[in-house]
């Protein structure tokens, strides 16, 4: 059992990692550069002069860009354990786990690692003012974690109660509020900001439907394989 | 008596693995995404920013 969940994670994992990071490294890394050149102050908005929104940005460097494609797919693959880890347990209780219900499992995973934290902590673009590292951690975590238990409970809780302790825990966090900086001190412009916050969501949408596609499918495929050898 | 012992090391098989498996997941989730070692951070931080972790 934990090797049939190993490898259909990894496969998972690694596949969507991959894409995912080319697709960031075409429609969220070039924000991201243009955004520190603001963070360096080598652009600056607001000054004497009207800035091209258009500079020229640096190109593809092999150790940073590199290193960023090894760290998606590491994490992708942490989601992906997790993710075919319920799915098994799910499966157990009798629900069917294919491509197609991965879809599903994907947006329920986006939701909970990567829209529910972000909602109230927006994905940030270098530069701008935040509150504590450890402060935003901790709530991040927690959001996680409330919004996890709430997908779960939508997705297999089947009963009035499940749902409003799902709303409750969905909402919770945002009404409570995430740590906020005490002053805003971004020299980034907020086009920048808005279109990062965009392309990230964007992104990591398609990421995780990817993933629980692929999930669905490398479980199901490591099924037969496991009857075959029975 | 016997089917509920059958029955309790099926379930205790299933569940024990996939235990692990989300240890394990969100241990890399955390090393990948949270610890903050400044080589760690420095080679994740894109990649942090853009999957919407909490940097800096």
């Amino acid at each position: 059992m934990f090797s049939r969940i190993l490898t259909s994670a990894l496969f998972a994992g690694a596949a969507a990692g991959l894409i995912t990071a080319l697709l960031q490294l075409l429609f969220v890394q070039p924000v991201l550069l243009h955004a520190e050149l603001y963070e360096s102050g080598e652009l600056v908005h607001f000054g004497a002069e009207a800035v091209s929104a258009h500079p020229e940005l640096p190109g593809f460097d092999a150790m940073r860009d590199g290193l960023s494609i090894v760290f998606t797919m590491l994490t992708y693959t942490g989601y992906a354990l997790v993710m075919v880890a319920l799915m098994s347990l799910a499966e157990r209780m009798g629900h069917e786990v294919n491509a197609r219900a991965g879809i599903l499992w994907g947006i329920a995973g986006f939701i909970t690692f990567h829209f529910a934290p972000g909602l109230s902590l927006a994905p940030e673009v270098p530069g701008v003012a935040a509150a504590d590292i450890g402060a935003r951690q901790i709530w991040w975590t927690a959001t996680v974690a409330a919004a996890g238990v709430a997908m779960w409970l939508i997705a297999f809780g089947g009963n009035m109660v499940s749902y409003l302790i799902a709303a409750a825990l969905l909402i919770a966090p945002h009404a409570i509020g995430a740590p906020e900086p005490e002053s805003f001190t971004g020299p980034v412009p907020t086009e920048i900001g808005a279109l990062f916050a965009a392309r990230a969501f964007g992104v990591g949408l398609a990421a995780w439907v990817l993933l629980g596609a692929f999930a669905g499918y490398f479980w199901q495929t490591e099924r037969k394989h496991a009857d075959a050898k029975a | 008596m016997t089917t509920k012992t059958l029955n309790a090391s099926v379930a205790g098989s299933a569940i024990l693995p996939a235990l692990f498996a989300v240890v394990l997941g969100l241990g890399i989730i955390t090393l990948a995404g949270h610890v903050q070692a400044s080589a760690l951070h420095d080679a994740a931080h894109d990649v942090r920013h853009a999957t919407g972790f909490p940097c800096h």
